[in-house]
């Protein structure tokens, strides 16, 4: 996972780079917890552009996150969600609480 | 007709988390003599990552335990087999139910049956409180159309 820090859009964003199972998961929810605690960002993105395979830990990996990101008063989003995940989030019904975002751009109001 | 076994194959492995891709992946190799589509091969992985992870976390509770893994294939299917001999399953039916987990605290979304019901074919749990548990599921590879 790399992680990327925009400090005046208090933005953080994970980009992950492995395949998302329950051993890869644990490993990156340490270290995600750990900046978002370090940053206390307004926004937490995971891109997801480098993800070929997920099951369903990827989705205890983004509701934890959620959890972890909401209580430093931050939301959660996710981009470039592929097929196969897309699915599974769906499956687990969390597309309405966790946002999936075209792009890092500050989203346009009105 | 009785199905005509094609092929099959057999791989045990120590309950280690590290071994979940290992296992998806052989399955994968394996399934891939029935020349499936990029999604059912997709479906496979995800299924048997689920079934091997529940072994895992559930049947040996994060001890050391062998898990096995055998897989047929027929003419147009791949029955995979996942079991362990852990703890058991106490309520089946339960433990099936979409959201359903007692590993909240490890961070499992309770969706793993769920995915494997829905990317594969047929399911079937067996389980014995004490000693161990058995995942069956299949799943159709479609024959493309011949076009000449």
């Amino acid at each position: 996972m790399n992680v990327k820090h925009f400090m005046e859009d208090r933005l953080l964003v994970f980009e992950i780079t492995e395949d998302l199972d329950h051993h890869s998961s644990e490993i990156i929810r340490r270290r995600a917890d750990y900046e978002i605690q370090r940053f206390m960002p307004k926004r937490v993105v995971f891109d997801f552009n480098r993800v070929v395979f997920m099951d369903s830990a990827g989705i205890g990996l983004v509701i934890g996150r959620y959890k972890t990101a909401s209580s430093f008063g931050g939301k959660l989003e996710m981009m470039h969600v592929n097929e196969n995940l897309r699915r599974i989030f769906e499956m687990a019904g969390i597309l309405k609480m966790i946002p999936i975002v075209e792009s890092l751009e500050k989203e346009k109001i009105g | 007709m009785e199905k005509q076994v094609k092929n099959e194959m057999k791989i045990e492995l120590l309950s280690k988390s590290a071994n979940e891709a290992f296992a998806r992946i052989s399955v994968a190799a394996f399934a891939s003599q029935l020349d499936p589509t990029i999604e059912e091969i997709a479906d496979i992985k995800t299924s048997v990552s689920e079934a091997v992870t529940n072994a895992i976390i559930h049947g040996y509770n994060n001890t050391e335990g062998i898990v096995k893994i055998k897989a047929k294939l027929y003419e147009d299917e791949i029955e995979i087999e996942v079991s362990d001999t852990g703890s058991g399953i106490e309520n089946i039916e339960e433990a099936r139910e979409p959201l359903y987990t007692t590993k909240g605290n490890l961070e499992r979304s309770g969706m793993g049956f769920t995915i494997m019901e829905n990317f594969m074919d047929e399911l079937s749990v067996e389980s014995i409180v004490g000693l161990g548990t058995k995942v069956v599921m299949t799943k159709k590879i479609k024959k493309e159309g011949t076009t000449y």
